[in-house]
Order: structure tokens, then C-alpha cells, then sequence
């Protein structure tokens, strides 16, 4: 800062004097085109977003006209068979089954990451935090393919050992898999709700330690409300991730569009379809092929929704501290 | 409204004090006893979440290594695929497959990358709305679902304006799409740890702009956006969604190349396809599979956390 304010010292002296001085003797074109060809890398972000919603949105627009499907027919039609015939194109049982496998991972997934996250910013000593939070950093960066994998293969019988009414039709369940999807989506919470309460200031909790207060009061009563618009971003943005994830449910979540919330069903999620369907040989053009970019633009349109929301939420709390 | 202006103002502050005292005191203080067994068992229920956390981990990694056990010999690394003969199966074409890919994701998203993260953080004006649309816009993209951008690769590489077909470039090229926002962000917060000061010193002797930026920003920052390249490279290796939609999906039994149109595989996408079976020789292929690509994984991990402390500079 200190540095910045010279610089503008400086500035108002130079306007003063003859402004030859401080002026490069060329004008530096190189300088100049040096920026521009970064600008153009920085652009190519927009040229994705820009180039997903083209190829989202064509495919879409034909599933409606050419294809002849109604808009309140898709959104709101409750019977799922795209490829049978008569077929039907309801999205409410897959956009349930999503909702679904997130909730019940959601449902795992908060109070532990929450609770892993108080733990390594209001109870763990410096050497504890530079173990824990390294290996919670790991679990986040294993292959999806691989806690599916973990989901089907273990999680799966063993539940179905202990709840039988978790697995209704074995090895697939809904519970299951957002068990599995809870596991992937907890380093997530816990490690950005752990930057928002370590962003508090610590004036705060040793005001509350000051006048009494126990280390759960100041956790839970301070510093997490002081906190909460960083944890709710965490919340949504683990939510979205929940949503967008395709393994796992492609594994252990079956393939029957269930229209229920009941964890011991088998469900066909949105991203599941989209997996299993593309992977066979489809033709451009044909209903199937569409019927793949409208159900994404539906799955775009709600993440989108959830990071815009969470993006928001994380500018708020670092307006306020940092 | 009547009583309230009857009370002097110090009186009000006075009273708006002490209820505030009274009721910070009510919530923060400390009840001796009931607060100290309530404190331990929140300790208690904070371990216990913890520890249910590790152990996942703990569970993920050695129930592969226990199911892929009987499978764990060179042949799995020299063989390619089978479905007859699981016994002398492998993954041979899959691993150079991902090695191939993640070869083309490092020299797409490495430039492209940090060129975008130095405009963003040493050109870009935060107040130009196009700019911030720029910015907002990479932030968002590090959230849409892998998936998305299989399809972006189906609609818009495979076919489409690009129309590459079902090559291993096709996919390379998607998965560098998906790993760029975060190869951005982490860029960005290593060249914003650079102090200004460096900078201004190189501007005050008579530097340009740029050769500031590439003389001194640019490798005071490298271990930071060494560290993020090395997490997105290690992500990319383990997506299988998008590669799914890419055409990765076949299986080929010979190494595959760049360009050559008969298909590609990786490992991931070969691992979910054994998976899937129902057959319980395949499912410890897989496993086995899990296996490789974890010790890939965790190496790289380890490595990239390794070089975060070792060069963390404290300026």
C-alpha cells in the first residue's frame, strides 16, 4: 500500500514537469502485442462457455421443434423412455433420481465436512492441521471411477448386510450411491468451510474467549455465524458437484427411472443417462442424439444456477474480511 | 414512539449497553460444569465425524489393494485387454492412452493458462466490465460438471465445427477444456502472492511491463502454478465422464496414436468398462486397475504438496 501511495506521489510531480522524461522513445509495439496475445488467451474461457451453450442449445432447440417434443411435456411429464416405443420424455423421474443421490450424499456429506471443518480451524494445533488437511486434500483428488467402483464393490453389500431396505434390488440403490457421492463431496465442505472460518478475525473469538465463552461456544456461536456466508457457498458448491457427478451413479445407482426419493430404489440420474447413452454409436440428428443436449441443458441451466449463487455468496464474505 | 424520545441519549446508550452486555454474556459465557461435559462430547462428535471421513479413504484405498491383490503382476502393465481371458488381461493400450492424453493436456493448458492468468492479474482492469465477465466467467466454468464438457467434445470437436472424429486428440483437447479453469485460478493466486514491491522495483529501474512480468513475477511464481498444473494434470488423469462421450469408450487391444482414427482408450474409462461387468474376474481387474492409477495419483499429489511447502516463499 505504502508503495502504491509513492507511485502516486510521483505521478503528480510528473504531471508537473515536462512529461518527455518518463516517455519510452518508441512506442513499444511489441509491448502492446504481448498484451494482446494474453487477452486472447484470457478470452478463450468466454469462447468455452460461449461454445458449450452453442452446442447445448442447437441440439435442444431441434429436440422441441424438429422432434416435435413439448416443453411442458419434457419438464413435466412423468414417465422416462427415450429410446422406447412408444417413448415418453418426461425428465421429472431422472431429475428426481438426481436430487435424490445428492440429498441422501448431502445428508452424509454436511455434518461431517462441517464438522471436520470446525475441527481443523478451531481445535487443531499447526502440526495437526499440516497433516489432516493434506490427506483430506488427497481424498478430494481420487478418480470418481474409483469411489464408484469403491461404492459398488464394498459399500453396496455391506449395506445391504446391515439395512437391508437400502438395497432394494442389489447391488444398485440410490442411498448408496449418495453415500458414496457424500464421501467424494466431504473434502470439499470441510476444506473451503475451514478458509471461511479461518478468514474470521481473531479479535472476534478472543472477544468471546474474554469474557468466558468455552472453545464449542466461540466454534458454534461466533465464528460459525460470523463464517456463514462462506460455508453456505461450500454447501452449494459441493451440491453442484453432487449433481454434475457421473461415475459413480453410472455404477452404483442402477439404471431405472424411478420417480421416488426412497434410497432403497434403483434410479437413472440425468448425468447417468447422459453417460450411458452417448456411450453407444448414436447418429447426429436422430431424437436419441437431441434428447442427450436437452437433458444437459437442463444439467447446465442448475449448476450454473448453484455457482453463480455460490460465487456470490464467497465475494460476500471476503468483502467483509479480507 | 412517545417514550423513547423522553429518555436522555445517555441514558438510551446506556441501557442499549448494558442489555447488550447481558445478552453477549447470556450466550458467551461459560456455565462451570454443564458447559465443560457439553464441550466434550462437541470435541467428541467432531473426532467421530473425522475420523469416519479418514477412514473412507483409508477404506477406498485398501479395499482396491486387497481386491486387486490376485492381479497385481508385470502383466498388467505389458498385456492389453480381453474380454475371454481376464487372466491375461492388462492395460497396456489404456495406460499410453492416458499418458498421450495428459501429454497433449500439458502443452495445451500450460501456455494457455498462465498467459490467461498474468492478462487477468497484471493487464486486466477489475473495473472494465468485460473483465469482470472474464473473470466471473472462468470461476464458473471450474464448476460445470465433467460431463458438460464430454458433450462440448461430442457436439463441438468430435463432430461439429471441428470435426476431428473419435481421435485421441479430440480427446486431449476436451480434457484440457476441463482442467483450464483451474490451471487459471491457481495461476492467478500464485502471481498475486508476488508482492507489488517486486514489481515496482523492476518498473523504477527502467523495465517494461512484460519484461517485469517474465523476469521477475513469472519465476518467483513458478512453484505456485507448478503445484496447480500438477493437480489439474493429476484430475485430468482420473476423469472418466467426458472421455465416455469422446469415443474413448472402445476396446482396442493396440497402442493407440495421436491421430489414427480406430479408436483410443485410457485408463479410467477401461477400469469403469471391467467394472461393469458382472463377472467377478473383471472386478478384480479393475481393482487392480484402481490400484495403478491411485499410486499415480498419490505420487503426483504428494509431490505437488511436497513443492507447495518446500517453496512456499513467506515475502
Amino acid at each position: 500500500m505504502e508503495a502504491r501511495d509513492t507511485i502516486g506521489a510521483f505521478g503528480s510531480v510528473d504531471e508537473a514537469r515536462p512529461a518527455t522524461i518518463l516517455e519510452a522513445p518508441s512506442p513499444r509495439y511489441g509491448e502492446k502485442l504481448i498484451k494482446w496475445v494474453l487477452a486472447a488467451c484470457a478470452l478463450l474461457s468466454v469462447l468455452t462457455t460461449t461454445a458449450i451453450v452453442v452446442s447445448l442449445l442447437v441440439p435442444t432447440f431441434d429436440f422441441f421443434t424438429r422432434d416435435g417434443v413439448g416443453l411442458g411435456e419434457f419438464l413435466f411429464g412423468t414417465g422416462w423412455a427415450p429410446t422406447f416405443q412408444p417413448a415418453s420424455f418426461g425428465v421429472l423421474p431422472i431429475l428426481v433420481g438426481t436430487l435424490s443421490t445428492s440429498l441422501w450424499g448431502m445428508l452424509f456429506a454436511v455434518p461431517i465436512g462441517l464438522a471436520a471443518a470446525v475441527w481443523l480451524s478451531e481445535y487443531a494445533s499447526p502440526r495437526q492441521r499440516k497433516v489432516v488437511k493434506p490427506v483430506l486434500e488427497v481424498l478430494a483428488g481420487i478418480p470418481t471411477v474409483a469411489i464408484g467402483i469403491f461404492g459398488l464393490v464394498f459399500l453396496s453389500p455391506l449395506i445391504e448386510d446391515v439395512f437391508p431396505f437400502m438395497v432394494n434390488v442389489p447391488p444398485f440403490s440410490a442411498g448408496v450411491a449418495g453415500l458414496a457421492i457424500g464421501l467424494m463431496i466431504v473434502p470439499i465442505i470441510a476444506s473451503l468451510s475451514d478458509d471461511a472460518m479461518r478468514s474470521v478475525p481473531g479479535g472476534l473469538r478472543e472477544a468471546a474467549y474474554g469474557l468466558g465463552s468455552t472453545r464449542m461456544k466461540v466454534s458454534t456461536r461466533v465464528v460459525f455465524p460470523a463464517a456463514i456466508s462462506g460455508i453456505i457457498a461450500s454447501l452449494v458448491l459441493a451440491g453442484s458437484r453432487a449433481v454434475g457427478e457421473t461415475m459413480v451413479v453410472l455404477l452404483v445407482a442402477g439404471a431405472s427411472p424411478n420417480l421416488t426419493f426412497d434410497p432403497g430404489s434403483s434410479v437413472l440420474t440425468m448425468t447417468a443417462f447422459i453417460g450411458q447413452t452417448a456411450t453407444g454409436d448414436i447418429s447426429t440428428g436422430s431424437i436419441t442424439y437431441d434428447t442427450i443436449f436437452a437433458v444437459g441443458s437442463l444439467l447446465f441451466v442448475i449448476t450454473l444456477a448453484l455457482n453463480l449463487f455460490a460465487i456470490r455468496m464467497v465475494r460476500k464474505y471476503r468483502e467483509v474480511y479480507e | 414512539m412517545a417514550p423513547r424520545t423522553r429518555i436522555p441519549g445517555t441514558e438510551r446508550a446506556r441501557l442499549a449497553t448494558s442489555g447488550a452486555h447481558a445478552t453477549t454474556l447470556r450466550r458467551l459465557t461459560a456455565q462451570p460444569g454443564a458447559d465443560i461435559w457439553k464441550g466434550n462430547i462437541f470435541l467428541a462428535a467432531l473426532l467421530f465425524a473425522l475420523t469416519i471421513a479418514l477412514a473412507g479413504l483409508a477404506a477406498i484405498i485398501l479395499q482396491a489393494a486387497i481386491e486387486g491383490a490376485p492381479a497385481f503382476s508385470i502383466k498388467l502393465l505389458t498385456n492389453g485387454p480381453s474380454t475371454v481371458n481376464p487372466e491375461e488381461a492388462g492395460f497396456r493400450p489404456a495406460l499410453i492412452g492416458t499418458l498421450y492424453l495428459i501429454l497433449g493436456v500439458i502443452l495445451l493448458v500450460v501456455p494457455l493458462g498462465v498467459a490467461a492468468a498474468v492478462y487477468l492479474e497484471e493487464y486486466a482492469d477489475g473495473n472494465r466490465w468485460w473483465n469482470r465477465v472474464v473473470e466471473l466467467n472462468v470461476q464458473n466454468l471450474a464448476g460445470v460438471p465433467s460431463i458438460i464438457y464430454g458433450i462440448l467434445g461430442l457436439a463441438f470437436i468430435v463432430r461439429g465445427p471441428l470435426d476431428l472424429g473419435f481421435i485421441l486428440a479430440a480427446g486431449s483437447l476436451t480434457l484440457a477444456l476441463l482442467v483450464l479453469p483451474t490451471v487459471i485460478l491457481a495461476s492467478r493466486e500464485a502471481i498475486r502472492a508476488v508482492p507489488s514491491s517486486i514489481r515496482e522495483g523492476s518498473l523504477a529501474l527502467g523495465a517494461t511491463q512484460w519484461q517485469t512480468i517474465r523476469r521477475q513475477v513469472l519465476p518467483a511464481a513458478i512453484p505456485g502454478v507448478v503445484t496447480g498444473v500438477i493437480l489439474a494434470v493429476s484430475r485430468a488423469i482420473g476423469e472418466t465422464a467426458p472421455l465416455l462421450l469422446v469415443g474413448a469408450a472402445t476396446f482396442v487391444t493396440f497402442n493407440p496414436s495421436f491421430l489414427g482414427d480406430d479408436g483410443y482408450s485410457a485408463l479410467p474409462v477401461l477400469i469403469f468398462n471391467y467394472a461393469s461387468r458382472p463377472q467377478e474376474e473383471f472386478r478384480v481387474l479393475a481393482a487392480a486397475g484402481v490400484v495403478v492409477m491411485l499410486v499415480v495419483l498419490l505420487a503426483m499429489n504428494s509431490f505437488a504438496i511436497w513443492l507447495r511447502n518446500r517453496y512456499e516463499q513467506q515475502w
